[in-house]
């Protein structure tokens, strides 16, 4: 992703940094002002919108019945994708996804897979045969840095505003009947990135402190506060000791995201 | 898929391969194994083979690409379809993708993109045959491709993964582990910088697990590091050797 912040831009970034400051008033460790919204389109069985600062993205959940992985036969399908629409940044182009829209999908996968989030089995029609599969799509519709905390949240909040459609199995044919159930959910990760700019680390990077940090660190927290999938980015380091240092700031904010979201 | 085993450590400590908790696969390497290639290297980790090249700096293609101050590095991660259990398509999976681009930013700290503008260096890596730890084994290769082909590093970059199984914290996973284990976290380091320049982690791990397997992965590394050293030193010395033979 390539926009240009010009030389001066990034200096002031740089410097601003150095004293404990950021270009938009926040502290290191702040996030932006966050707004979700649930079930923002009616023929999705699950959807949320959320705003993180000038960030927007959409999630639709859709279900739908499918055949499990053999190796897993009893367990329902999980399948996440993420379309960076042109509409969102002059930087995203039409096409098939690119190496930024799978890594988005893929770091949104693994905080869910790896924290269990969905209760697969549960998902199960007939072992080996048909399951639920639950389609996670994720829509940037504006692109202002830190995509990844704002879809995973945004992944969560539709997941958590999903129903399930009732059904029968009659003469092996699945029926679907009236009502919905909620789906079946064991835990709500929550994702935080961590960005470094000269060796200082900062939360929640907008889309021109994305363009100066040297290297970006994401981890996801269970209900318990314990990690459930990480991920370094971009074309720098971490020390050791930031990295631990990073986990602890990450924890901390992972628990007050939570508490604010109150669910 | 066979079974799934019921424990991986057994009451003495040690793993279905035999191995301690804190025990590296055997690793074997060699540098400058392609003829074709500017650089290469090839790399057994257990039961892991792999080659990696390296070619440039050169012209890129297509040229748009070029950056007017510094060098572009690509990197593709490929798996052959005969690698794994189940023939893997060699369509380039998302997976691949993902693995091609954390790869190639774990390598671009290491290299000083500012010597060669305008150009661009490829990093190309095949899996031959994958235990487990693939993404780690070829980057302790590819940098090795890249320190062969004559490319100005800051350090070579080594990698290596810790992970949990049964409760306790283990070094380097091999497929089994990896499929059945509760976590695994591939790291790769660059030892004479302190640098991680791959952090990635799936599974649950509470916070004194993580960092028990970073500093375990990051002690991995550096016993790699110096077979890599090794490898390199190896290269020149037969390069030496047959210089003499033709005087």
């Amino acid at each position: 992703m390539s926009s240009l912040v010009t030389r001066v831009r990034s200096k002031q970034i740089e410097q601003l940094i150095e004293k404990g400051k950021r270009l938009d008033g926040r502290g290191l460790a702040d996030y932006r002002e966050i707004k979700i919204e649930q079930g923002v389109i009616e023929k999705a069985e699950g959807s949320a919108r959320v705003l993180l600062g000038k960030t927007e993205i959409l999630v639709g959940i859709k279900v739908e019945t499918g055949t499990p992985f053999p190796d897993t036969p009893n367990d329902g399908v999980l399948t996440v994708n993420a379309e960076l629409v042109p509409l969102a940044s002059p930087d995203f182009e039409p096409g098939p996804p690119d190496e930024n829209s799978i890594e988005l999908a893929r770091i949104v996968d693994r905080g869910i897979r790896e924290s269990q989030a969905i209760d697969t089995e549960k998902l199960c029609i007939e072992p080996g045969k048909k399951v639920f599969v639950v389609f996670v799509d994720v829509y940037v519709l504006n692109h202002d840095g830190n995509l990844i905390d704002a879809a995973a949240l945004a992944a969560v909040a539709a997941l958590m505003n999903t129903k399930m459609p009732n059904y029968e199995v009659k003469d092996d044919e699945v029926v679907i009947k009236q009502g919905y159930t909620p789906l079946p959910m064991k835990s709500h990760p929550i994702t935080v990135t961590l960005g470094k700019i000269n060796n200082k680390l900062i939360v929640d990077p907008w889309l021109e402190e994305e363009q100066v940090i040297d290297a970006r660190l994401t981890m996801a927290f269970n209900d318990e506060g314990n990690i459930c999938a990480i991920q370094k980015g971009c074309a720098g380091y971490f020390t050791q000791q930031q990295i631990l240092e990073g986990m602890k700031i990450a924890r901390d904010k992972a628990a007050e995201l939570r508490k604010q979201l109150k669910w | 898929m066979n079974e799934k085993p019921e424990k991986l450590i057994n009451k003495k400590g040690l793993r279905l391969d035999g191995r301690k908790v804190d025990e590296l696969r055997p690793v074997k390497i060699e540098v400058g194994v392609l003829p074709n290639a500017d650089g290469s290297a090839y790399i057994e980790h257990g039961k892991n083979k792999i080659l990696a090249a390296a070619f440039g700096p050169r012209e890129m293609h297509p040229k748009h690409l070029s950056r007017p101050d510094r060098m572009v590095l690509r990197c593709r991660y490929h798996m052959a379809p005969f690698s794994v259990g189940e023939r893997k398509s060699p369509a380039p999976s998302r997976r691949e993708i993902e693995l091609s681009k954390v790869i190639r930013e774990s390598l671009e700290p290491a290299v000083f993109v500012d010597y060669y503008p305008r150009t661009g260096v490829d990093v190309f890596i095949e899996v031959l045959q994958a235990d487990g730890g693939t993404r780690c084994a070829s980057i302790t290769a590819a940098s090795l491709a890249l320190a062969d082909a004559g490319i100005p590093l800051r350090d070579l970059v080594v990698a290596c993964a810790a992970g949990k199984v049964d409760d306790t914290v283990v070094l380097d996973l091999f497929d089994t582990e990896d499929k059945v284990g509760c976590a695994d976290v591939p790291i790769a380091y660059m030892p004479n910088l302190d640098a991680v320049t791959l952090l990635q982690m799936d599974g649950i791990l509470k916070p004194n697990e993580f960092e028990k397997a970073v500093n375990m992965a990051i002690e991995g590394c550096k016993k790699i590091y110096e077979l890599q050293k090794e490898a390199l030193k190896t290269k020149y010395m037969l390069i030496g050797q047959e210089e003499e033979v033709e005087e």
